[in-house]
């Protein structure tokens, strides 16, 4: 009975959204105030039905209701409470439940922290996202209902959830992943509002940036965390492995960041709006593509869920209608789309304008080389795959120019920055990051080396560029710290976040280029050299926990005849799916990383496992809390703040007195 | 030509240039890294070159592993039910590899007619087989429900 409820609440939450995607909308474009008055209650009903169908799906996991497919298929009597609880997104059905969830979130935060926005604008946002509601709610009732039944003799006891998911990674990771993806679709809808009511200005963008900055972070370090599950979990050794799910929310988060540097230009110097509402179509496409890779198993990936031929017509059929529609909007809107404003040949705007391209080209040849077996088999009928060669060929050199201007972007000044005024700026700073960054090498690794040469080059252009624009900016003030405190909060999260790219660049390329690894079969007593490091395997002994058994090995690490750390790694068989599964022991440092992977038993007492040591490997994940953190704190700039209080004006006359009034307050 | 049109072509020229470079780049590192995908049955026929790098999909033939006992080689059998190609692999193996499952191996075909692999994979989850697979028994006309190899629920 009360999985039927769950059906039963997520039916009513698809009639709310109906509506909803559809009355205040014709009331904003009728003006009926009425119509358009319903949209928040709507959301807000909308947000709780979709967290009843979540809260019956959790319920239904806790008491082993074996009979709702779903919960049969992902669970067991013997899995620990924490797995149980998290179980909802352990397969396509629930997890795509809380994908939507996830939008009812996002859509009763835009419906409570929109005060300030006039009522017509609030309407339209709402009802896009109603409509995007409406189709996921119709997917998952027509194709995927979570709480199917198993008539008439469910089984006594589950298949178990898959003995890979069950690690922190697994609980933490999908729910951000999920919620900064789903973040998009209301900067989306932001955009789409805006092409309906024509009203493309200054406001609209500054509208949208807290809700692009927060998407943005929460995606940062959703995709942050599944690399570093990925790295510790699977065992690839890697930080990231182009796998084709791994790329849908790369391309998501680059048409992101390029969105965030485009709205900024919108919301100061009121261009590139055609573009930044392209922009703001293409992030969401972005996460389209990703559910419907995911979900169709079109691709082969370590992610792809058991697959229904359906289920990947039905979303490609709400990613055409959706891109399709924004589209066709846009070409209509697009005489609106006029700039407010010129700029000459060395502005900001034209190296925001370079950062835009680079970013959407590196996206597009990520999408090319995720789609292209795909594209191959449709026109040869030959399978092929794309390796990580053809994306770091792609990715590495556009990367690179993109951090050549992002040393000189925020140096550059709107409208019109003279090259004189930039190489007086820059100059030292690029002498000097070249010269360190031949120099450093040198001294460290005793030899040339042209990958860590260009990393510390562009690490050290990045640091001396920030430092010398802060130094700048206070450099009128009387004392530095009174400087420091009269720059805005969003130039200091911008350029935390600019740091993040350094550290990351730093992490990337090091660990890239300077890990090693090597499998070999040791019999306890027997010791292998990596990395200036002794690993000795010390025995074996046998573990078990609540639902699975195993071995553990014990090896010892030492460098120059002194321990350093002994690790534990496990191979456990998980006793339900009886599936095995590797534990991987790792000791994470500052530094360098050492891990080690368990293979299997060879022979009487030798097991065979693989050993990597890595440097910097934390410093990628290091610079996703730094960008996610900078772009947080920009959200949380006063400017946005200051909106957030109603004024007479904008309950009255929507829109037109507002932007005036904000353009004058910039 | 006046000022603004002057700037928007320059603008125009910048963005077709950069595509231009970088559709060039991507093409070119594409025709460089495509891994052809084979069956069995067609590395059977001779139509894999030895020392061309290729992925070869099938199933693993049940009782086919060996390992050795002082050293990483592994060696198995990869087959769609009606042809085999033995596999010899330095290395470790994934945690979802088994017997009668399905696997994909990365690597080349030496003189002698065995598969030196470079990499294994096998997926992810066990309910769901991958399209590599799934075509490579496909083609030789064997059912998958016939040899256990559906899901197990």
């Amino acid at each position: 009975m009360i999985p039927e409820l769950g059906s039963f609440s997520l039916i009513l939450a698809l009639c709310l959204s109906v509506i909803l995607g559809s009355l205040p909308v014709i009331g904003a474009q009728t003006g009926n105030l009425l119509w358009m008055s319903l949209a928040r209650p709507l959301t807000a009903g909308i947000f709780v039905f979709l967290g009843i169908a979540l809260a019956i799906l959790i319920f239904a996991f806790m008491t082993d209701d074996f009979s709702v497919q779903f919960v049969a298929q992902h669970s067991n009597t013997m899995l620990p409470d924490r797995y149980k609880f998290t179980a909802a997104w352990g397969g396509h059905e629930g997890s795509f439940l809380v994908w939507t969830f996830m939008l009812g979130g996002w859509m009763l935060a835009v419906a409570i922290f929109s005060k300030s926005m006039p009522i017509d604008f609030i309407a339209r946002v709402l009802g896009v996202l109603g409509i995007l509601c409406t189709a996921y709610i119709l997917f998952m009732l027509a194709t995927s209902n979570p709480f199917d039944r198993i008539v008439p003799l469910p089984p006594a006891d589950g298949a178990d959830l898959n003995s890979a998911l069950q690690d922190i990674g697994f609980i933490i990771h999908p729910p951000t992943l999920y919620m900064g993806y789903v973040g998009f679709s209301v900067v989306f809808a932001f955009a789409i509002a805006a092409l309906l009511s024509g009203r493309l200005d200054a406001a609209w963008a500054r509208w949208s940036r807290p809700w692009a900055n927060v998407a943005w972070a929460i995606l940062t370090l959703g995709i942050a965390l599944g690399s570093w599950w990925a790295y510790y979990e699977l065992g690839w050794g890697g930080w990231w492995a182009w796998d084709p799910v791994e790329n849908p929310p790369l391309i998501t988060w680059l048409f992101g960041t390029a969105l965030l540097h485009s709205l900024a230009v919108t919301e100061k110097r009121g261009v590139f709006k055609s573009w930044t509402v392209m922009l703001a179509i293409l992030a969401f496409a972005g996460s389209l593509l990703g559910t419907f890779i995911t979900r169709s198993g079109l691709l082969t990936s370590v992610h792809a869920f058991a697959s229904d031929p359906d289920r990947g017509i039905f979303i490609l059929g709400i990613l055409g209608l959706a891109i399709g529609g924004s589209l066709l909007l846009f070409a209509l809107r697009a005489p609106l789309m006029k700039s407010e404003a010129s700029f000459g040949g060395n502005s900001r705007e034209i190296f925001l304008l370079i950062n835009n391209v680079l970013l959407v080209v590196s996206a597009a040849s990520v999408f090319l080389g995720t789609l292209f077996p795909m594209i191959y088999q449709a026109l040869t009928d030959d399978l092929i795959s794309i390796g990580p060669p053809y994306f770091n060929a792609v990715f590495v050199p556009l990367m690179i120019l993109l951090v050549l201007f992002l040393g000189i972007g925020p140096l550059s000044r709107w409208k019109r920055t003279s090259s004189a005024y930039l190489v007086a700026q820059l100059g030292k700073v690029a002498a000097v990051s070249l010269a360190l960054g031949v120099v450093l090498p040198l001294v460290v690794l005793l030899e040339f080396s042209l990958a860590a040469t260009i990393t510390v080059a562009l690490a050290t252009w990045i640091l001396l560029a920030i430092v010398k624009d802060g130094g700048n900016r206070i450099a009128n003030k009387s004392s530095v710290s009174k400087g420091l405190r009269s720059l805005p909060l969003s130039y200091y999260g911008m350029q935390t976040a600019h740091f993040g790219v350094a550290v990351l660049l730093v992490g990337a390329a090091l660990t890239s280029y300077f890990s090693s690894e090597r499998s070999v079969l040791l019999v306890p007593g027997q010791s292998t050299q990596l990395g200036g490091y002794d690993f000795t395997l010390q025995g074996t002994e046998a573990v078990s926990g609540p639902n699975y058994i195993g071995d553990q090995a014990e090896i010892t690490v030492a460098r120059n005849g002194e321990t350093v750390k002994v690790l534990f790694p496990e191979k456990r068989v998980y006793l339900a799916s009886g599936s095995p599964s590797t534990e991987m022991a790792i000791d994470a440092g500052f530094l360098r990383d050492l891990f080690v992977t368990l293979g299997e038993k060879r022979g009487e007492q030798g097991w065979t496992m693989t050993i990597y040591v890595k440097p910097f490997v934390r410093w990628v994940w290091l610079a996703a809390i730094l960008m996610a953190v900078g772009s947080s704190v920009s959200a949380l700039d006063k400017r946005y703040r200051r909106l957030r209080k109603p004024t007479l004006d904008t309950e009255q006359v929507p829109g037109h007195a507002v932007s005036g009034k904000l353009r004058t307050a910039s | 030509m006046k000022a603004h049109r002057r700037k928007k072509l320059g603008i125009i020229v910048f963005i077709a240039v950069g595509l231009c470079a970088a559709v060039g780049l991507t093409l070119f590192a594409l025709s460089q890294n495509i891994d052809l995908f084979f069956t069995p049955t067609q590395v059977a026929a001779g139509e894999v070159d030895s020392g061309q790098r290729v992925r070869i999909g099938g199933m693993v033939k049940e009782g086919s592993v060996s390992s050795a006992e002082d050293s990483l080689l592994v060696q198995f059998v990869t087959t769609d039910y009606v042809n085999d190609v033995p596999v010899r692999f330095q290395g470790i193996l994934p945690d979802l590899f088994r017997e009668g499952q399905g696997v994909v191996v990365e690597g080349s075909i030496s003189d002698a007619g065995v598969f030196q692999a470079s990499r294994v994979l096998a997926k992810h989850d066990e309910n769901y087989m991958s399209p590599e697979v799934k075509a490579a028994l496909d083609a030789a006309g064997a059912s998958a429900e016939n040899h256990s190899i559906s899901p197990e629920t």
